[in-house]
């Protein structure tokens, strides 16, 4: 029997030489962590510039003969104000089956040129987004998967202060808003966006141009490589949703608590698919509804541990969980129903067979720093 | 220092075992954050799970090489559990078992077949 070959992002040399450990993700050879290690590489994120390699993403380009042509056709496709978008600027939203559970969570950027939308989605599910926008998107729509692009992103308090030396009209760029520059002579698209509830840069680059700019951002002594180890404890503590974990064919937008990335315009009008559960969860509130928790004492609940009520009945389900190295303690986010969502609500987490304490809180963990 | 294929250590001094996770079992587990141990006075059997190392990124279940009693574990690995990153075959110790079977220790290896093992 043989496993599919994984694939390998254009920085696969250059993560093999930092010492990185690669691992299967999403069908990709990943870093998961380079020698420092996961924790170090959390608090060095936080405190300093974190540089990922994300090239696995999906990165997609739609466009159409105007940008309000553009515009109205995703806009069948995702709850959020598309067409409000100003040039330049990115929205995050997700891709709804017609029950309203999710395909994917994408960002979606309107760029200068006319009628074109940059969306970058998830590894994981690139090939049947795209097949998603091919079978739904008017004809008049053209598609394009941009298979010669990486993506890097550079996360934490001192990104800015990097990308400032190579471009200094970066320190004008606003949270979820692009600009096309160069950088060291690089032509990229620069995003302020990330993964990390830090501020940061989000940058699209040709392939055959990332290695350069991957040495040139590391040659700063206040970057260094992150894997998707500590991306995921960022995210975690920063209270985002992972898709496979928060997010699936089954889960709302509601349920997960993204209200706040569908506009009013859509949430009164719908007109996308999935609006009737989303209306309706709106309306009457979820069943169930995404929860951060913290468990007491010191053991992480991982994915998929049991939540009970105080009685012993089962309430839901912990999605995510692990430990926060900033908050230096275990935490977790997972679905519970509705009635047990409240924070400061007391819940079991069965860890082992064991009963063990644990406490809704509000989220995120650590208070994000974007530019706004 | 006799060594096991799910990569734990064992010394033994009269009668007593003492057993930890290897140098490699931690070099691949990455940071360790939390370790629960068996409870004191507990009877164990060979190669069943009877304790948990949290790392941050997966939870990793440690298998005793032999049967015996749990007389002693490692209260330092509440407070600190990095300290199996720093001293997995030392002071990063687990747990103190009576042996109720030395012979299981038969079927262990020396250093250098583990070193051979690990190698692959």
């Amino acid at each position: 029997m043989s496993e599919p070959a994984l694939k390998r992002t254009p920085l696969y040399d250059a993560n093999k030489a930092l010492g990185a450990k690669l691992v299967p993700f999403a069908g990709y050879e990943m870093p998961v962590q380079y020698p420092t290690g996961v924790l170090a590489e959390h608090k060095w994120t936080r405190e300093n510039a974190g540089l990922f390699d994300v090239s696995h993403m999906g990165q997609s380009f739609v466009t159409g003969e105007t940008f309000a042509a553009v515009a109205s056709a995703m806009e069948q496709l995702v709850p959020a104000d598309i067409a409000g978008l100003s040039a330049q600027q990115q929205r995050y939203s997700q891709l709804l089956n017609h029950e309203g559970g999710t395909l994917d969570d994408v960002m979606i950027t309107r760029l200068q040129d006319d009628g074109v939308l940059y969306v970058v989605t998830n590894a994981g599910c690139k090939d049947a987004d795209h097949a998603h926008f091919a079978k739904y998107l008017p004809q008049n729509i053209v598609l394009k998967q941009a298979h010669d692009l990486a993506l890097l992103a550079l996360q934490g308090p001192k990104a800015e202060a990097v990308l400032t030396q190579h471009a200094p009209t970066l320190r004008e760029l606003k949270f979820m808003f692009s600009e096309q520059l160069t950088l060291g002579g690089i032509p990229v698209q620069v995003s302020r966006s990330g993964y990390t509830g830090e501020d940061g840069f989000e940058i699209s680059v040709k392939a055959a141009d990332v290695e350069k700019l991957w040495s040139l951002l590391l040659r700063d002594l206040h970057v260094k490589p992150i894997g998707l180890g500590a991306r995921d404890s960022l995210r975690l503590e920063a209270g985002l949703c992972l898709y496979g974990h928060e997010l699936t064919e089954l889960i709302s937008p509601i349920e997960a608590g993204l209200q706040w990335s569908i506009a009013k315009r859509r949430r009164e009008d719908g007109g996308f698919m999935g609006a009737a559960r989303v209306k309706q969860e709106l309306r009457g509130g979820p069943a169930r509804k995404r929860v951060g928790i913290k468990p007491e004492g010191r053991a992480p609940a991982r994915d998929g541990t049991e939540i009970q009520n105080l009685d012993g009945r089962k309430i839901g389900v912990i999605t995510s969980g692990g430990f926060g190295p900033t908050i230096n303690g275990p935490l977790a986010m997972g679905y519970v129903e509705a009635a047990f969502a409240g924070v400061d609500t007391k819940l079991n987490l069965i860890v082992r067979g064991q009963a063990m304490a644990a406490t809704v809180v509000k989220l995120p963990f650590v208070a994000n720093r974007f530019k706004r | 220092m006799k060594y096991s294929k799910d990569h734990e250590w064992i010394t033994v001094e009269g009668g007593i075992a003492t057993i930890g996770i290897t140098e490699h079992a931690q070099s691949q587990l990455g940071d360790v954050v939390y370790v629960e141990l068996p409870k004191i006075g507990s009877t164990i059997t060979a190669n069943a799970a009877v304790a948990t190392v949290e790392s941050v990124k997966a939870a990793s279940e440690v298998f005793t090489p032999v049967s015996g009693e749990v007389i002693a574990t490692n209260n330092e690995l509440s407070g600190d559990p990095a300290l199996v990153n720093r001293a997995a075959e030392n002071d990063g110790w687990f747990m103190k078992v009576k042996l109720s079977a030395p012979s299981e220790l038969d079927g262990l290896m020396d250093k250098n077949a583990y070193d051979k093992f690990v190698a692959g």
